[in-house]
């Protein structure tokens, strides 16, 4: 187990609503070997962002781990103390946050926001070793004496990464890292992020909505729907042979070069956390569904190429109709 | 970054010249003639009566009301430039200028002081009844406080003044220093002045230290939510860090405003407060000369009051780029 740089099993969060619990992360389960990319997609509310920020236990009320178990090169993150927490956070696993316009402390200039980086985690900083982290994701050394506000979106979220990779953690969990800035910026950012996790040798955990970005960057894809992880394959396949009638239909809405003006759809919407049916969460909007998926729910089939799937007949490759 | 300070200085220059503007055209416009209310007061009490028609014209000589409006005008703005604000009218010949100095330093040391207090307490509690993990007894605080701060402070002047200065006398009640005591500047003075400064000042921290703890509160709640809050959390900083320069930081900026404003305001006084224990500050210069129909000591100590407001903004605006950074950025 210990060879795998992040390994999930049976992850579950809850949050309590007035109308009950709502399971936004149901028993997901996955592991990434070191320098490994893994894209999650779904659409919002499949539980990405919340799968995402829970392997930092950054969950806040009414939010709450409910169960399974994250290692981090063997580290248990649920089992740590607050303060052992604390460590791991940027040491062992780093954030590349959502909201790249308002991530960074406003009031403190780029430097100081490394400097206290460095200085919760009793490292030595200094301009040169500043300067180096902010090379390395294609910005000057002058950025360290900016405030945010005096950035670009794509500048800052450069100096997320810059902040993310900063104590060679094992791994990156970027959440929507792109979703901020506009198309050009987002292929950029992109390419820099995999260029300092490579550098850095973490694994990263990419959440993201855009199936054709993820593609092109991601090793393997997760596909969440309703908070259960319903597929995960190396990229190559999952696309050339999707197992999953949900990632099918997913791929098909993806906009192609040859097939202009065409897209298809998937008709309906996902279910209430709150409600979902017995079965297969995604029975209603499923076109190939019977029976058995209305009152039996799949569980994980283990496929050739260490794919895996919750589809009844995830054994068999998914037809058009 | 001069282009900013000139901009603000030339700003604060403008304000100023509407504030005297006002102030000098106010009493000209208001209906009645001081000059023959001010005959009519003398005459009524008994005073010296004699030709009414030479007497309003000597008055108005003095006065210089006899004069063209514009030449009023910049006569006026020469004898504020010159810190001459005319004499009283009730306590004549004492000048405008030395009734609003004697009591400027009682304000300023009572309201200022306890200003500062209730800003810093009432900000720091305020900020610890937001943190998520601090002590759960410090959240019930929200509810007392709500109830005090909704209390006026001359109520709760009131009640102290009967609780310590005559239910249990442990405090002086009146006057802002000990009656007979020649001022030095020697320890026993400056004992007798804080303690006669302990009950009013008492009244206004607690009046005021509830908003300043729910202003508070309700920033740091929403600074929170921020993103850069989640970040400071990813990146293992410590709490006490990430309470301080991410949380506190940013929540105090409306803060700051509204303390630059309640310190330019405070040359006015706290009237009531004064009043009640009759501290020699300007508040009860100012109750005084409005009982007396001193026209110029009011006018002189609302000149102040706007002199000092603006003076504040000023100082904010100067200070402000330095506590946030966006600000210099934003004006420029």
């Amino acid at each position: 187990m210990s060879r795998h740089a992040l390994s999930v099993r049976s992850l579950t969060v809850e949050f309590a609503t007035a109308r009950g619990q709502a399971r936004a992360v149901d028993e997901v389960s996955f592991d990434l070997v070191p320098g490994e990319r893994l894209g999650l997609v779904g659409e919002s509310g499949s539980g990405k962002t919340t799968t995402a920020l829970s392997l930092l236990r950054l969950i806040r009320p009414p939010g709450r781990i409910v169960g399974g178990e994250i290692r981090i090169a063997g580290a248990d993150v649920l089992a740590a103390s607050p303060e052992e927490l604390r460590r791991m956070r940027a040491a062992r696993i780093a954030l590349v946050p959502q909201g790249a316009m308002s991530a960074l402390n406003p009031v403190l200039t780029c430097g100081a926001q490394f400097e206290d980086l460095f200085a919760a985690h009793g490292e030595r900083g200094g301009a040169a070793r500043i300067a180096a982290l902010l090379a390395s994701v294609g910005l000057e050394p002058q950025v360290a004496g900016f405030f945010p506000h005096q950035l670009s979106g794509g500048m800052k979220q450069r100096v997320c990464i810059a902040l993310a990779v900063a104590l060679r953690p094992s791994v990156i969990v970027a959440d929507e890292p792109t979703s901020a800035l506009d198309v050009i910026v987002q292929r950029q950012v992109l390419r820099t992020l995999v260029k300092a996790q490579k550098e850095a040798g973490a694994a990263i955990v990419m959440v993201g909505h855009d199936m054709g970005l993820m593609a092109q960057f991601a090793h393997r894809i997760g596909v969440m729907y309703a908070g259960r992880l319903v597929e995960i394959a190396p990229v190559r396949d999952i696309f050339a042979d999707p197992r999953h009638p949900y990632t099918r239909a997913l791929i098909e809405s993806l906009p192609d070069l040859e097939r202009r003006g065409e897209f298809r759809g998937l008709s309906g919407l996902p279910p209430s956390l709150l409600d979902l049916p017995p079965g297969c969460a995604f029975a209603p909007r499923c076109p190939r569904v019977v029976e058995r998926c209305r009152v039996e729910r799949p569980g994980p089939t283990l496929l050739a190429g260490g794919r895996e799937a919750r589809c009844h007949f995830a054994a068999e490759p998914v037809h058009a109709g | 970054m001069w282009a900013y300070v000139a901009n603000r200085i030339g700003l604060a220059a403008v304000v100023v010249l509407i504030a005297l503007s006002v102030n000098f055209a106010i009493p000209r416009i208001m209906p009645g003639d001081p000059v023959e209310q001010q005959l009519a007061a003398i005459s009524a009490a008994g005073g010296q009566t004699g030709d009414m028609a030479e007497a309003a014209k000597a008055l108005r000589q003095r006065f210089q009301l006899d004069r063209p409006i514009w030449e009023q005008y910049l006569g006026y703005l020469w004898n504020v430039a010159r810190a001459d604000l005319g004499v009283s009218v009730a306590n004549y010949p004492q000048r405008v200028s030395e009734i609003v100095l004697s009591g400027l330093p009682w304000t300023v040391g009572l309201l200022g002081l306890s200003t500062l207090i209730s800003f810093g307490l009432g900000t720091l509690t305020g900020a610890l009844m937001a943190w998520p993990s601090a002590p759960r007894a410090l959240r019930l605080l929200a509810l007392p406080l709500v109830l005090v701060s909704a209390i006026p402070y001359f109520v709760i002047g009131l009640v102290l003044l009967a609780l310590l200065g005559i239910v249990w006398p442990i405090l002086p009640v009146a006057g802002g220093y000990p009656f007979g005591q020649v001022m030095n500047a020697d320890l026993p003075t400056a004992l007798g002045v804080l303690k006669h400064g302990i009950l009013p000042a008492l009244s206004i921290v607690l009046a005021s230290l509830g908003a300043w703890a729910l202003a508070m509160r309700g920033m740091v709640v929403s600074v929170l939510g921020e993103d850069y809050m989640m970040l400071a959390e990813a990146k293992g900083l410590t709490e006490r860090r990430i309470f301080l320069a991410y949380g506190v930081r940013n929540a105090l900026l409306p803060q700051f405003t509204q303390l630059a404003l309640k310190l330019g305001a405070l040359v006015s006084g706290a009237i009531l407060v004064e009043v009640i224990f009759a501290y020699p500050g300007i508040g009860y210069k100012l109750y005084v000369a409005i009982g007396q129909k001193d026209v110029f000591v009011v006018q002189g100590i609302v000149l102040l009051l706007s002199l000092s407001i603006a003076a504040a903004m000023l100082i904010l605006d100067l200070f402000y780029p330095l506590i946030d950074p966006r600000v210099a950025a934003r004006s420029s």
